[in-house]
């Protein structure tokens, strides 16, 4: 895909991005609001500058793979889809309603160009793992890449870490994983109810390349990846530090933003606050 | 009925004895041969789970994961969305007892053709006792949407179902067995996923059974001819998708089932059969296989009898049955 728009760009699509989670979520009366919240400039530097995808071909042989781990915060990824044109964007205001191919978690069988089910924490990155292991072993590919988010809460899984191993061992250098590194889970903040520090030397220990980058500056992002694909002798994680709820400021920073959605009025004010946002930083026409 | 060819050497003593593991790992190779995308994991488990004999045909193709199951199956699903169609392999106990939720998800729901391999199933693997004897595999994988059952009869076919399984483009489970057991069949007998196979015809009780218990009921079947009963073997090496019409059919002709598996009859072979019926021909059942109680250390051919699974039990269970319950369907 990428290659075509500027860095303000970039961000004015994540910009809104965001306000289709908020409706989405707004609509469907229940999700995870501040994950889809704060991966949105994440996804927009994978959909529209960093993945190697063709939406009209979702099969193509030849594309990137984008494997979302915590699938619970779909809503962005959906969202970005759509923009991307994978389906049509009036489809997002189905997210969870009966018959929807937009699921409440992410589920490959029903909407082509979405790669993976998941929703359990933990697995992802094995997949994207063995995905990786294909091309770089059994393939003789060494041009596509796999990437996989991960949460940070999800960082308590022992399948995580087993997945961690596995790619270390096999040096498996077309993987690439984001950690959204929040802070928060659903019982409070990460390191209250589990701590992950020391996140980098953990990761480093089992072989891994580290960066570390704010997961809201885009140009940060895009840098990471293009380092990450510049190491071909390990698999790289992007530490990518966030505001949970990023964006709307009654709910950033908020645990309690994890697993609810807003009300219509709490919906309608959070559009306006990244409107207000966006012709403050003269990014984008909103469209309300 | 009798296409299925029976071991002419069966009741024999020097019947030939195999484990249905080792059935496996030929099958296996067999199906990598004709097919490149067939790739294998294990969980440092690799001789005894037969896979060995893969890997050393397609060292390329071979990947070791350590003792991590969930990684095993969720790196499998990986691999299938690339494509290739992989076999994972550890004790049934970790595989799919650690490691169900990942198969749910990442396999099952995702509906990817992966083969889960769980052997040293059953309380048959003795000596280590009942945390390695898996009796619950069964249950924990019929219950799964898209999921295909496979538990064969014996190596010979074993070596059948792997081919079949890798070629079915399903998630798909095989449960093996660590000792050996006599081979009931032979090269030429049928193997199909989703058929079952009537061994021996009789009129006055079904015996049903999966996996190696199948020889346990052709060992009961001639006790009880020498009584005078008159039983009918039935062979069902697939319980997902159960072979309704063959088993309705069998019930249908005697009017008594006994079922026997390796396994928990909670959720297992037996209860799977007990759904069918009690929903199209209820049918006096009586099933023979673990009765909500975990296994214990012991060699295997004492564990059988202490936990009554062997042909001289069934048939002395099978007699009483035939005398206590009346054949329903006749007097309908």
């Amino acid at each position: 895909m990428g290659g075509h728009l500027t860095i303000a760009e970039l961000q004015r699509k994540a910009n809104d991005l965001r306000q289709d989670v908020i409706r989405m979520l707004a609509a469907a009366g229940s999700g995870h609001t501040a994950g889809s919240l704060d991966l949105a400039d994440i996804l927009a530097a994978l959909y529209f500058e960093i993945l190697n995808i063709d939406p009209k071909n979702p099969e193509w042989p030849e594309r990137d793979i984008f494997l979302l781990s915590n699938g619970h915060t779909v809503p962005i990824q959906y969202a970005a889809m759509a923009e991307a044109g994978f389906f049509d964007k009036e489809e997002l205001s189905t997210l969870r309603k009966l018959g929807s191919r937009l699921q409440g978690h992410p589920e490959r069988c029903r909407l082509p160009g979405l790669e993976n089910t998941s929703g359990p924490l933990g697995s992802g990155l094995s997949q994207a793992a063995g995905y990786a292991y294909s091309l770089q072993y059994l393939d003789n590919n060494r041009h596509r890449f796999v990437y996989t988010i991960m949460g940070d809460g999800e960082l308590d899984e022992g399948n995580v870490w087993e997945a961690a191993m596995f790619a270390g061992k096999y040096k498996l250098s077309q993987l690439i994983a984001f950690i959204d590194r929040n802070n928060i889970q659903i019982d409070g903040s990460t390191e209250e109810v589990m701590p992950l520090e020391d996140l980098r030397g953990k990761w480093e220990s089992f072989g891994w390349h580290v960066i570390e980058i704010d997961g809201h500056n885009i140009q940060s992002i895009i840098d990471a990846v293009n380092m990450a694909k510049a190491i071909s002798n390990k698999p790289c994680i992007i530490i990518a530090f966030t505001i949970p709820g990023k964006g709307v400021d009654f709910m950033e920073y908020d645990y309690k933003w994890h697993g609810v959605a807003p009300s219509k009025e709490q919906a309608d004010n959070a559009i306006k606050k990244l409107s207000i946002r966006n012709k403050d930083n003269v990014l984008s026409e909103v469209k309300l | 009925m009798s296409q299925y060819f029976l071991n002419p050497n069966l009741f024999n003593t020097d019947v030939e004895q195999e484990p249905i593991r080792a059935g496996f790992g030929r099958g296996l190779k067999a199906a990598a041969e004709v097919n490149e995308k067939i790739v294998a994991l294990c969980a440092d488990l690799t001789d005894s789970t037969q896979i060995g004999l893969f890997r050393e045909a397609f060292p390329a193709r071979f990947i070791e994961t350590g003792i991590a199951e969930q990684n095993l199956v969720s790196v499998a699903s990986g691999l299938a969305l690339a494509g290739k169609i992989p076999f994972a392999s550890s004790y049934a106990a970790f595989n799919p007892g650690r490691n169900w939720e990942q198969i749910r998800t990442t396999i099952a729901l995702n509906d990817q053709p992966v083969k889960i391999v769980g052997s040293h199933a059953g309380v048959s693997v003795g000596p280590d006792g009942a945390s390695h004897q898996m009796l619950e595999d069964i249950a924990l994988m019929r219950v799964l949407p898209n999921m295909i059952v496979v538990v064969p009869g014996d190596s010979l076919e074993a070596e059948k179902a792997t081919r079949a399984i890798a070629e079915n483009g399903k998630p798909s489970y095989i449960r093996l067995a660590r000792e050996k057991t006599p081979i009931i069949s032979t090269d030429q007998s049928p193997f199909e996923v989703g058929r079952a196979y009537v061994l021996r015809e009789g009129g006055d009780i079904s015996l049903m059974g999966t996996g190696a218990m199948t020889y346990q009921l052709l060992v009961a079947a001639n006790i009880l001819s020498e009584k005078g009963i008159s039983a009918e073997v039935v062979h069902v090496p697939t319980v997902k998708p159960l072979d309704s019409e063959t088993i309705i059919a069998s019930a249908r002709h005697t009017g008594r089932v006994l079922t026997a598996e390796e396994a928990q009859i909670a959720g297992g072979f037996g209860g799977a059969v007990a759904e069918l019926l009690s929903e199209h021909l209820p049918t006096p059942l009586l099933r023979i296989g673990m009765q909500d109680r975990f296994g214990e250390s012991g060699a295997p051919l004492e564990l059988f009898d202490y936990f009554g699974l062997t042909g001289d039990n069934i048939a002395q269970r099978a007699e009483e049955f035939v005398h206590t319950k009346s054949q329903y369907h006749r007097e309908y």
